[in-house]
């Protein structure tokens, strides 16, 4: 095979990847450092950040964080025995199980979130049942713990199935070579199974810290508007009072933000840069 | 492999009820005879009926349908294409441009959304069907990659050059012997393709415009006003069909397997 000429197969792709995901990220930094000046030109500011730095953003920026860590911290203890069950189980129980978490997925995002309502809302049907033992209702949604607890829901699956990957590749003689040194249970599950599992984990509260700390729907939903994050503030800059720069300078912070956790992330993840197939 | 114990399987169970739940609610609710979403008025199918006269229901989810087979397919073409020319690359190129695509794979949707959009006005394109389809084939092409590129890695090569030396010409050896080699990969990057598009709201949201609008679009400006059960019938038509498909291609695999072991032991 030619090589020159087949590299040129990678060109379409290289080009759309250009013209639809680089020039894109740079026009948004360049919008985020820009504002239009009093002759309709846009001139360079920093004003943008400026005016995120101020007391109402950074609350809702800390918010936003504080709640995906919550849910991520929550997806991981809940999914974690989860996965590491299905891997050890038998290819039927996996097999069933799996297609039981990938269901919810093909469902609509919103609807699943909606449906949520129906069942959490002060005459839901939660409230029903217990208003038939006499229980007094209960105001479940539009609090940070409904906003968590819809983000846990949406994105728990996202945080199962990188880890039950990772760890069906573990080799058992690995297990059985630690029993046989006398490793007691505990032992072998902490100094063999999670340090295996990193990768996984890894990929795991990437795909669910991510979304997470961005949405916009969860939090206007369960949230219904009062506990607003900072996907909402972009969101609001977009749809609502049209300030793309001040809405471009957010979506720049929220990038180093995501970057810059990857590059922590992949730091405590040892495998080589030939293995992911990326740099960062 | 061990069997799971009880005290697992009930974890397990709990942790898949947590996720159905909600699901369930909807299909149950699809059949009630009042509008409410709690109370139960008894059987009825006024649902269905509603939704199939619904006109605006049944385009949005052609459009849903179109935008996500025609974003599968073409991302699918352009990344498999670009797999296999990027194989033959130096690995320093190669891994610069997969380190390009992994970004729609790890950016905030949101920000994949803005960015569009400030470029297709930039651009002075009209916001419609077609920057919609560019949208969703510019976030389905990294999972393609993703999911060809480590069967072009495990690819035998002297299988394509022997071939070649048989007196194939290129296009021969790579429709016949490197695709059907490559084949799952790109089987399951188009899937993943579409259903991401199905199931994507906020890059949609921000890229489309000019009364176009997909499934989860129409549920969003839905859900500000409530929900009309109508939409619980199309999920729950959804639910049933991707059940099958799915219990179907299942079953199938497992079958295969089976008769596979069978011939092992003969």
């Amino acid at each position: 095979m030619k090589k020159q000429k087949s590299a040129l197969l990678a060109l379409p792709m290289a080009i759309w990847l250009l013209v639809f995901v680089l020039i894109p990220i740079g026009v948004i930094v360049y919008y985020g450092v820009t504002v239009t000046g009093p002759d309709g030109n846009l001139v360079f500011s920093l004003s943008n950040f400026a005016r995120f730095a101020d007391e109402t953003y950074l609350k809702v920026f800390l918010r936003s964080i504080k709640i995906a860590l919550y849910a991520t911290v929550i997806c991981l203890v809940l999914g974690y025995p989860v996965a590491y069950i299905c891997a050890r189980g038998t290819e039927r129980f996996r097999t069933i199980v799996m297609l039981l978490l990938m269901l919810p997925m093909w469902m609509n995002f919103l609807l699943r979130t909606y449906a949520w309502l129906s069942i959490l809302e002060n005459s839901g049907l939660v409230n029903r049942i217990l208003g038939q033992f006499g229980i007094e209702r209960i105001q479940f949604l539009y609090s940070e713990g409904s906003v968590i607890f819809g983000t846990v829901y949406n994105f728990l699956p996202f945080m199962i199935l990188p880890i039950q990957n990772v760890l069906l590749k573990m080799d058992d003689s690995l297990l059985e070579a630690a029993y046989d040194l006398g490793a007691t249970p505990v032992q072998r599950f902490l100094r063999i199974v999670v340090p295996f599992s990193v990768p996984g984990v890894i990929s795991g509260i990437t795909m669910t810290f991510v979304p997470s700390v961005t949405t916009f729907v969860v939090s206007q939903l369960m949230g219904g508007g009062k506990v607003p994050l900072v996907g909402d503030i972009i969101e609001r800059q977009f749809r609502v009072v049209s300030d793309w720069h001040f809405g471009s300078a957010v979506s720049v912070i929220v990038m180093i933000v995501i970057i810059s956790m990857m590059v922590l992330m992949n730091k405590v993840d040892k495998s080589d840069v030939d293995e992911r197939g990326v740099i960062l | 492999m061990k069997k799971t114990s009880v005290l697992g399987k009930i974890y397990v169970g709990l942790i898949v009820a947590f996720l159905q739940l909600p699901i369930l609610c909807l299909i149950v609710y699809s059949f009630n005879e009042s509008k409410s979403r709690a109370v139960w008025q008894g059987f009825s199918l006024k649902w269905y009926q509603a939704l199939f006269q619904d006109s605006e229901m049944i385009t949005s989810l052609g459009t849903t349908l179109l935008c996500a087979f025609l974003a599968a397919i073409i991302s699918t073409i352009i990344a498999t294409v670009a797999a296999i020319g990027m194989n033959s690359m130096r690995r320093f190129t190669s891994t610069s441009i997969m380190t390009v695509a992994y970004i729609p794979m790890l950016n905030a949707d949101i920000v994949t959304g803005v960015s569009l959009l400030i470029l297709f006005t930039m651009l002075k394109m009209e916001l419609g069907f077609a920057t919609l389809l560019l949208s969703h084939i510019t976030f389905c092409i990294p999972y393609v990659l993703f999911s060809v590129m480590p069967k072009i890695r495990q690819f035998d090569y002297s299988k394509f050059e022997a071939a070649l030396d048989l007196g194939a010409t290129p296009g021969l050896a790579m429709r016949k012997i490197m695709i059907p080699d490559i084949m799952p990969g790109i089987v399951s990057g188009f899937f993943m393709a579409l259903t991401l598009s199905i199931d994507d709201f906020i890059v949609s949201f921000f890229t489309t415009g000019n009364g176009v609008q997909n499934l989860s679009i129409k549920i969003y400006t839905m859900a500000k006003r409530g929900i009309s059960p109508t939409i619980n019938a199309l999920s729950t038509i959804m639910y049933l069909v991707i059940l099958a498909i799915l219990l179907y291609t299942n079953l199938r695999s497992m079958n295969q397997d089976k008769q596979k072991n069978r011939k092992g032991t003969n």
